[in-house]
Parts: C-alpha cells; sequence; structure tokens
C-alpha cells in the first residue's frame, strides 16, 4: 500500500496564474474548496473543482461532471434571484478543459461567506453549556436558551425561503449553514454570539423539485443531523419548524408529510 | 474448533470445512466444494428447480467435503448454515439439511446471515483490518462499514441487485448462463468500445438499477441484438460520420458495466470519505469482475489507499464462508436451537450483533 502523501490535481486554468495561489479548504469525495480571489486581492470567493474521476470512461465523466456543476449553478443562481441566503455564482466552466493536462476538472467560482459553520457554533455553545456546569443562573440560562432558539428561527427561515424557490438541498447539516456574523474570533469558554443571517452552503447535492415528499426528506436529514451531532440542541429543533412556518406558505404539507417520513422504520428490507 | 459450513441461498450449493486451531494459529480451509445449478440461456433460475437441485446434491457434497478435508464427524464442533437472506425455497432445502446433520451427529447448530460472511471470509483472505466493504452480488448491493459491533449498511440499491441487472441483461442477449452470466458478460465487454447513453441513478449514497436495465434491453431490442441465435460474429458495426454507428452486442455489455460500476465506485469513494478508512474490500460474486477491481483500485490510489478482492472461489457464493462467520460467532457462544433454525428471506447485515469484534 502506498503512503505518500495526498497531492490534490493540478488546478485548472485562470488558477495557477492566482497570486497567492488558492488555499485547500477541504476534500471531499466529489470536489475539493478552495479559498481565493476574484478580480482583486481584497475580495475573496470560494472556488469549488471537481477534479475528474480517472476510474470513469471519459465520455460518462465529462457528461456527469458537467451535469452536476451545472445542476449546482443553476439552482444558486435561482436562489440568488430569488432573495434566499446563498453564496452568488460569479464564474463557472464546466468542461474543465483549462489544467495543464487539459482535464484540471470543471469548477465552479462563488462569492465568499464571511462567517462560522453553524455546526462550530453549536460546538462552542455546548462546549460552553458544559464548561459552566449549571452554575449559571436562572435568568442566563433562559437568555441562552432564546439565543439557540434564535438561531434556530434563522435556520428554518432560510430552509423555508429554500423550498418556496422550488429548490431541495438535498444535504441539510449544520456544517452545510454558515452564520454570517462579524464576530468570528470567540475565545474558548465564551457563549458564541448567535446574531446574523443564515447562509446555505454547498448545493452539489441539490435540485429543483416541487414535491412535498422531498421538502419533507430534507427537513428531515436536518433534524436527523442535529439528533446525532448536537444532541443539547436537538430539543429546539421545533423552533426550526416555526421558522420554516413563518417564510414558507406551504408549510403545513410539508410538515404533515414530515410525520410519515419520521414514522417510516427503516428501510424496506432488501432481497434480489 | 472445526464447523461445517452449508450455503445454499441463490444457485450455487457450497459446502466448506474450516478449521480455528485452538493454539491461536491462522484459520486453515480444509474444504471448500460448490456445484451450481447452471440454467439455459435465456432463462433464469427458479427457486424450486434450485431447490430440487440442492437437495438432490447437499449429501453427495457434505460427504466429499469431509473426505477431502481428511475429518472425521467426531472432530466437527457445529454445523452453521445459512439463515438469510436469500431465496425462500433453496435457504429451506439447505436448512433442513443442516438440521438433519445436527440431529444424526448431535452438532450444535449456527445460523449466519449470509452477508456478513462474505464479509468475513473477505477480511480473512485479504487480511484487510477495518475497510469499507462493497458487498456486490445476484441478490445483494450493499456498502458496508463496520462501527460499534455492526456492520452498518452506508448505501445500497434501492431496487434490484447489481448481479441481477448483469444476469438479466445476459437473458435478454441470450448469453450462455455457464460459468456465469456476469462472468460471460464480463468477457463480451472486453470486445466493447463505443459507450451508448444510459441513465445514471446514483440517490445520494443510494443507488438504482432497474432503470438501466429497462433502458440497455431497449436498446437491445431497438438494434434487434436480443433472443437467440445472435453471436458477435454476425453484427459489424458501421460507424456513420461521427464514428459512432450501431451499438454491437458488446458495446451494449461494454456501456452497461462502464455505467453500473462507476455508480458503485462512486458511492464506495463517498462511503470512504465520511468514515475516513482508506482500504476497500470487494466480496460477493459481481466482485470478481476484473473490470470493478481495476476502477475500484484507481479510485483507491487517488485517496492513498488500496483496494482488496478475492478470487472466485471466496467471492462467489460459498461455504466456507458461512463456516468461518459461523465459527467466530460459535467461538463467542453464539447458538442457534433446533427450534430457531429457520431461515428467512430477508435479514439485514445490520441486524447482526458482531460480538466477535472490538
Amino acid at each position: 500500500m502506498s503512503q505518500d502523501p495526498y497531492t490534490p490535481p493540478p488546478l485548472p486554468k485562470p488558477f495557477t496564474n492566482t497570486t497567492p495561489p488558492p488555499t485547500l479548504l477541504t476534500q471531499g469525495a466529489e470536489a475539493h474548496l478552495y479559498k481565493t480571489i476574484h478580480l482583486n486581492t481584497n475580495t475573496p470567493a470560494a472556488l469549488k473543482i471537481r477534479p475528474s474521476k480517472p476510474y470513469r470512461h471519459p465520455i460518462l465523466d465529462r457528461r456527469l461532471t458537467r451535469q452536476r456543476i451545472l445542476q449546482e449553478a443553476r439552482c444558486l443562481v435561482k436562489l440568488v434571484r430569488e432573495g434566499v441566503n446563498v453564496p452568488a455564482v460569479l464564474a463557472l466552466d464546466w468542461e474543465g478543459q483549462g489544467g495543464e493536462n487539459g482535464n484540471g476538472g470543471a469548477w465552479l467560482l462563488m462569492e465568499w461567506i464571511e462567517g462560522l459553520v453553524v455546526r462550530v457554533v453549536f460546538e462552542r455553545w455546548e462546549a460552553f453549556i458544559k464548561a459552566s456546569g449549571g452554575s449559571l443562573g436562572e435568568k442566563e440560562l433562559r437568555r441562552e436558551e432564546e439565543k439557540v432558539r434564535g438561531l434556530m428561527r434563522g435556520i428554518g427561515g432560510v430552509v423555508g425561503g429554500l423550498h418556496k424557490a422550488g429548490v431541495i438541498h438535498g444535504d441539510l447539516t449544520t456544517s452545510n449553514l454558515i452564520l454570517r456574523t462579524g464576530d468570528v474570533d470567540i475565545k474558548d469558554g465564551e457563549s458564541p454570539a448567535m446574531v446574523g443571517d443564515v447562509v446555505l452552503i454547498d448545493f452539489g447535492l441539490a435540485g429543483q423539485s416541487s414535491s412535498e415528499e422531498d421538502r419533507a426528506v430534507d427537513l428531515y436529514v436536518l433534524e436527523r443531523a442535529f439528533g446525532s451531532t448536537h444532541p443539547q440542541a436537538e430539543k429546539f429543533f421545533e423552533e426550526v419548524l416555526e421558522g420554516y412556518k413563518d417564510s414558507y406558505k406551504g408549510a403545513a404539507v410539508t410538515l404533515k408529510r414530515l410525520q410519515d417520513v419520521r414514522m417510516r422504520g427503516r428501510k424496506r428490507s432488501m432481497i434480489g | 474448533m472445526i464447523a461445517i459450513g452449508l450455503e445454499g441461498s441463490a444457485n450455487k450449493l457450497g459446502v466448506g470445512i474450516m478449521l480455528h486451531p485452538d493454539n491461536g494459529n491462522p484459520p486453515q480451509v480444509l474444504a471448500n466444494i460448490r456445484h451450481t445449478y447452471v440454467s439455459p440461456p435465456g432463462e433464469g433460475f427458479l427457486p424450486k428447480d434450485t431447490a430440487r437441485h440442492h437437495r438432490a446434491w447437499v449429501v453427495k457434497l457434505v460427504k466429499k467435503a469431509l473426505k477431502e478435508a481428511h475429518v472425521s464427524v467426531q472432530d466437527v464442533d457445529c454445523i452453521c448454515f445459512t439463515k438469510g437472506p436469500g431465496m425462500g425455497a433453496p435457504l429451506q432445502s439447505v436448512a433442513v439439511a443442516a438440521r438433519m446433520l445436527s440431529l444424526l451427529w448431535g452438532k450444535e447448530l449456527v445460523g449466519v446471515n449470509h452477508c456478513v460472511g462474505h464479509i468475513e471470509m473477505g477480511r480473512l483472505i485479504t487480511g484487510s483490518t477495518n475497510p469499507v466493504v462493497l458487498y456486490v452480488s445476484g441478490g445483494n448491493t450493499q456498502v458496508i462499514a463496520y462501527s460499534s459491533q455492526r456492520y452498518r449498511i452506508f448505501g445500497e440499491t434501492l431496487d434490484i441487485a447489481v448481479g441481477n441487472c448483469l444476469d438479466r441483461f445476459a437473458r435478454t442477449l441470450h448469453i450462455s448462463n455457464d460459468p456465469a452470466p456476469g462472468y460471460n458478460i464480463e468477457q463480451l465487454a472486453k470486445k466493447g468500445k463505443q459507450l451508448v447513453d444510459l441513465p445514471y441513478t446514483v440517490k445520494g449514497m443510494d443507488c438504482s438499477f432497474s432503470g438501466i436495465l429497462a433502458a440497455v434491453d431497449g436498446l437491445a431490442t431497438t438494434y434487434g441484438l436480443g433472443g437467440e441465435g445472435k453471436d458477435d460474429e454476425t453484427d459489424t458495426p458501421i460507424p456513420d460520420a461521427d464514428g459512432n454507428g450501431k451499438p454491437t452486442r458488446a458495446d451494449l455489455c461494454f456501456s452497461l458495466q462502464e455505467t453500473i460500476f462507476s455508480m458503485l465506485v462512486e458511492t464506495t469513494e463517498r462511503a470512504m470519505a465520511h468514515v475516513g478508512s482508506k482500504e476497500v474490500l470487494i466480496v460477493g460474486g459481481v466482485g470478481c469482475n476484473e473490470r470493478l477491481q481495476e476502477m475500484m483500485g484507481i479510485m483507491a490510489r487517488d485517496r492513498g489507499g488500496s483496494v482488496h478482492a478475492t478470487d472466485e472461489r471466496f467471492c462467489i457464493d460459498n461455504g466456507i464462508m458461512i463456516a468461518q462467520a459461523g465459527l467466530l460467532a460459535y467461538s463467542t457462544g453464539f447458538r442457534t436451537p433446533l427450534k430457531d433454525s429457520t431461515c428467512t428471506q430477508r435479514f439485514r447485515t445490520d441486524d447482526v450483533f458482531v460480538k466477535w469484534r472490538d
């Protein structure tokens, strides 16, 4: 087994000349996310590259990459037009022929969202509650809870706006939500601020759909994500649904469907 | 400890004898024999015919296995059988045989999950410790990762299994079922060059194959490639201006493989990224396919990992894997009392409590 350190594939063309060079933030199964700049050095931007997959037949690979990056960009453009908080699309190349060897990968350049990932906000909050060890007075405790409720409503609000625009996210977790705030550098042991707009990111699995089933599954995925990553905050999930109701008129039908989705057991047993 | 494993969840009847030495030496395969029920071209295997085949052969195979392994009945500790999942009638006939042996010889029974059998045998043969497992066969398609005493299913097929998709397309083309329809498709696909457009259906971590089968069947009909009496020589492609002509049977097999295997590699890669594993283990009958192994190898290499696969002795359904998984469970004290020695068509991989791993 080779133990070579992983080297990301070469950057596609205009980005080979960027100074400073884009910095790799995360590597998923599908895409690499870089932080780079747009037009001038003061405007940061997020660059998502979908490298070509050498295991796939080249025709199939090009077809899938093109389909997916366009799908993502179309969803984002539509949502920006509808006024939903998502990063704006700045540029994209679905052919990905710009690399040194002609296959650097299709890319999508997006507006940079400054802020904290909601997962981190909740993690810090849970750490803060744990560290305070019940020393908080009733009034402070209520204030803390009120903050969480507010953020939860904000999350519900943005998800409602998304569904109102006819888009399904497909992978709603707290890692794909950013709290746009100036207050990024909070010291450990302090309760994080929870004010600011909630912005949805990563539309890699998104699609346009008007079925209530898809919307209900979207909410269910989010609910499960809270259950598994933020057990402390899970009890306020009702607030997400409240925020959702406020921002989306068709919420009643979706929430009714959500009941059914929750009641469904595990997937049916699979044979032949 | 010595265990006999009986497997008959589909058209293969397998008997294996496994030895786990008491001094902690590596386990030894004492015997691993198989007899396959092969149906004529254009047909699948029906449960009743398959069950009849298993009933007719099981005693012969057990006798032969004992002889090959040079063990006597006294040496055997337990009798392991496939409890499920699989086809009802074949499972039943093998379960009856296992019960009969248990009563006749006074040995304990151990009911084994077929999927867990595949995983444990793959781990034993390849020595890979904690891989993401892709289990692909005629009846199952699952991406599995181990976590706290369960083999958890990360993604799976939403309808038919990948092997079923290949087998049924072999039926459409009237390709021989001997030694296996999937093997013959693989050989034919090596001659294919032109990639035809087929649906690509990955939904999150799950895959769907029935629509692809319908699409490729439709193409075979459109181009008159289905049915009897066609072979590869009779249809030569006539390329048009773009170099794309009427696809051949080989092209369809090639395109089908490329499409469905890409889907499998994609979901496996997602599971690897999610659990942070660098090893992949491919098990199940379709796991013999060298193109699938190759594609998985390229993906794993790009992630700085490696792929493990076994050959047809252990990939295709066999008795030894049932003995292996059964013996692991037996050594932790697991027993299947006679009254519970039933079998079931539906038995989820994550229903099994894996007591023998940390």
